[in-house]
């Protein structure tokens, strides 16, 4: 599904991604793990098309065809989603309204008409369950006064909302206490299925806990050090980055 | 021949043409006037409070002062100028005369009319000698000029346990003309003990050619009145306005003035609050919206008088391309205006390189038992929201415009007419280019 092959990216004169090479095949749980500073976010950001980082080298496919030249939205319209870390605060734009007006743009953007109010109500009735979601959150403008951990459990509401292919998930665990790490890695797990993928970074292994990798990479100055299975996180847990260096 | 001297001669042509009455106090309130911008002339650059906003562009113009016959328009043709899905009281001109076609006015337990009419007519000489002139700021020359003509607009009259059925609407329309206007409004409405208005105020060229408004407003809030008002500016490429808006505010009223700057090539606002009395609440909001090469300048003064008042004031302003903006913000707090509560708030987004904005706080306080806050904040766009919301798969063109939208949002939320609301919302809509789907 998707396909990266020697990429290089930074910002300006500064490389931060030094040839990554990762193959995300449908179906599959992969983890990025690493220390600060190793890339780990600029990799997320990259596939999901932020402006603020250039491409130098490499390639990356969906389903066999580049979307290096897309803009970010194309991106998601394409199946691309990504959790942010932090989650922006858009005043005067409430959650319903954001993502009624994300799912009616992919749905154009497929030619098909916008989702008729009652299909649009159900569907986020039925997804807001699934995340144990407040309904009062739904109306309220987007992330403002929310905590952390409503911040994440409504990434992953967007989430479940727009069924990506590849769902990144940026630092999902950080500023979460252990009942909401629990509903959203539920809400994770419940909207797997042979046709998507999963990329969970994260620098600690707690997450993995609950969604339970197929594979695990470490990243290091750029670039990936280390691939094996999810036994491989445990072991980083244990012993530290160190080792690896 | 320059426009001062053009105003000087055409002063003597009003006095001549005898359509005025030379003996009455109102004329020699206009003589006054006159000599007083005789003396100054147009305010310059080198006046503090024209230091960023400069007349030169527009005042080096020929201008008709006098138009010359009348203009008739179709409703159809300017329909879309009027709030037109609610049922309102209209008052409206056609470059400077009146149009009693597109007009619906009142003297039904209300005077709801002509200035014209009222300087003329004794039963309105009470109000007009109480009122007329006697909040107006002398110190501009360019208030003293709209005073020296002053002649027609709106005069409204709301006597006390009234509330005023439906919204008015006050609308300058001026046409294709072969030279180029200069209209000078002049407004006064008088609102007593208890009563509630609202108002709304356009200023629409319907062409391309040049116009200058120079409009005054004098507007009087007894006990208890509640005034909103209205001021919707999204003008021409070639039209100006230097407005001029001054309320006088009496023991618990409530008084809000909105103003809404979406273009026009100049647009100077200014607004002065004097509360002369307790238990005051001024409300001063405004949105600036501008792009290419518009100006719009937005002086306000809140003159807190007397003990227990409150003021609060919100100004957001978006500058696109070249636009330039203005915000100065005085407030005066009097050493008896104790327990006085005066919020100033001016927040302004830049987009590109060749935008600006001056923005300029001024504090006076003289009592010692106040809360006085002011914040002003110049930004640009924030550019990891920008991609948060292209992320979900919104367009960078509609993720700007649901930001900015965002951003003036709390302004458009204070708008208490709904129908004028949902258009103010369009009209932010057609100017970022978006739809604003929801």
């Amino acid at each position: 599904m998707l396909q990266i092959t020697n990429l290089h990216a930074g910002v300006e004169d500064s490389e931060i991604l030094r040839g990554i090479n990762l193959e995300i095949k449908a179906g599959e749980v992969h983890a990025i793990m690493g220390p600060n500073g190793s890339g780990k976010s600029t990799l997320s950001s990259v596939i999901a098309g932020n402006e603020t980082y250039e491409v130098s080298r490499g390639e990356i496919l969906l389903d066999n065809e580049s979307i290096l030249d897309d803009s970010p939205d194309i991106r998601a319209h394409k199946g691309i989603f990504m959790s942010f870390q932090y989650p922006v605060e858009i005043p005067g734009v409430t959650t319903t309204n954001f993502i009624k007006t994300a799912i009616n743009a992919k749905r154009s953007y497929l030619g098909l008409d916008d989702l008729p109010a009652k299909d649009m109500l159900r569907l986020i009735k039925e997804k807001a369950e699934l995340l144990e979601m407040d309904r009062k959150f739904l109306s309220r403008s987007l992330n403002q006064g929310f905590s952390g951990g409503e911040k994440k459990r409504n990434e992953i509401f967007q989430m479940a909302m727009l069924a990506p292919k590849l769902a990144i998930l940026d630092e999902t665990d950080s500023g979460l206490d252990i009942d909401a790490l629990k509903i959203v890695a539920n809400g994770v797990n419940k909207l797997r299925n042979k046709d998507n993928a999963v990329l969970v970074i994260t620098h600690y292994q707690r997450l993995l806990e609950y969604i339970v990798p197929d594979f695990v990479h470490v990243l290091h100055n750029g670039k990936i050090i280390k691939s094996g299975g999810k036994e491989l996180a445990l072991e980083l847990e244990e012993k530290g980055y160190d080792w690896l260096k | 021949m320059e426009l001062k001297e053009k105003l000087i001669t055409s002063f003597f042509e009003l006095e001549n043409k005898g359509t005025i009455d030379l003996d009455s106090n109102i004329h020699q309130i206009r003589s006054k006037a006159f000599t007083d911008f005789e003396t100054k002339g147009f305010p310059t650059k080198k006046n503090e409070e024209w230091k960023y906003t400069s007349l030169k562009s527009v005042l080096n113009q020929d201008y008709t002062v006098f138009p010359k016959g009348e203009n008739v328009l179709e409703l159809k043709e300017v329909r879309k100028y009027f709030i037109h899905e609610i049922d309102s009281y209209k008052i409206v001109f056609i470059d400077g005369i009146y149009s009693s076609f597109l007009s619906e006015t009142t003297h039904d337990g209300m005077d709801i009319c002509l200035m014209s009419s009222a300087l003329k007519k004794p039963k309105y000489k009470i109000i007009i000698d109480h009122y007329f002139n006697t909040i107006a700021n002398k110190n501009e020359s360019i208030t003293s000029l709209n005073t020296a003509f002053s002649n027609q607009g709106a005069y409204i009259h709301i006597p006390k346990n009234t509330i005023v059925p439906k919204p008015i609407q006050i609308i300058h329309f001026a046409t294709k003309n072969d030279e180029n206007l200069l209209l000078q409004p002049r407004n006064l409405i008088v609102v007593d003990e208890n009563s509630h208005v609202q108002i709304i105020e356009r200023h629409q060229s319907l062409s391309d050619e040049v116009v200058l408004s120079n409009s005054v407003t004098e507007i009087f809030a007894n006990k208890k009145a509640i005034i909103d008002y209205y001021k919707i500016q999204n003008d021409t490429k070639n039209a100006s306005l230097i407005d001029q808006t001054f309320v006088q505010q009496k023991d618990h009223s409530v008084v809000s003035v909105n103003t809404f700057s979406f273009g026009g090539k100049l647009t100077r606002n200014l607004l002065e609050f004097h509360q002369n009395g307790e238990r005051i609440e001024s409300n001063l909001n405004g949105i600036t919206f501008i792009n290419n090469k518009q100006h719009v300048d937005n002086h306000t003064l809140v003159k807190h008088n007397k003990p227990n008042c409150v003021s609060n004031e919100l100004y957001k302003g978006i500058y696109a391309d070249s636009a330039t903006g203005v915000f100065n913000g005085k407030v005066i707090v009097d050493k008896i205006a104790q327990k006085t509560n005066a919020f100033q708030q001016n927040n302004n987004i830049l987009i590109g390189k060749k935008a600006s904005i001056n923005s300029k706080p001024q504090l006076e306080i003289f009592a010692d038992d106040v809360k006085c806050s002011h914040g002003c904040t110049i930004g640009q766009l924030d550019e990891m929201a920008l991609f948060y919301m292209q992320q979900r798969g919104i367009s960078k063109q509609e993720a700007t415009g649901l930001l900015l939208y965002a951003f003036g949002n709390d302004v458009v939320e204070k708008i208490k007419i709904p129908e004028l609301k949902s258009r103010i919302t369009k009209l932010i809509a057609q100017k970022l280019g978006v739809k604003l789907g929801f």
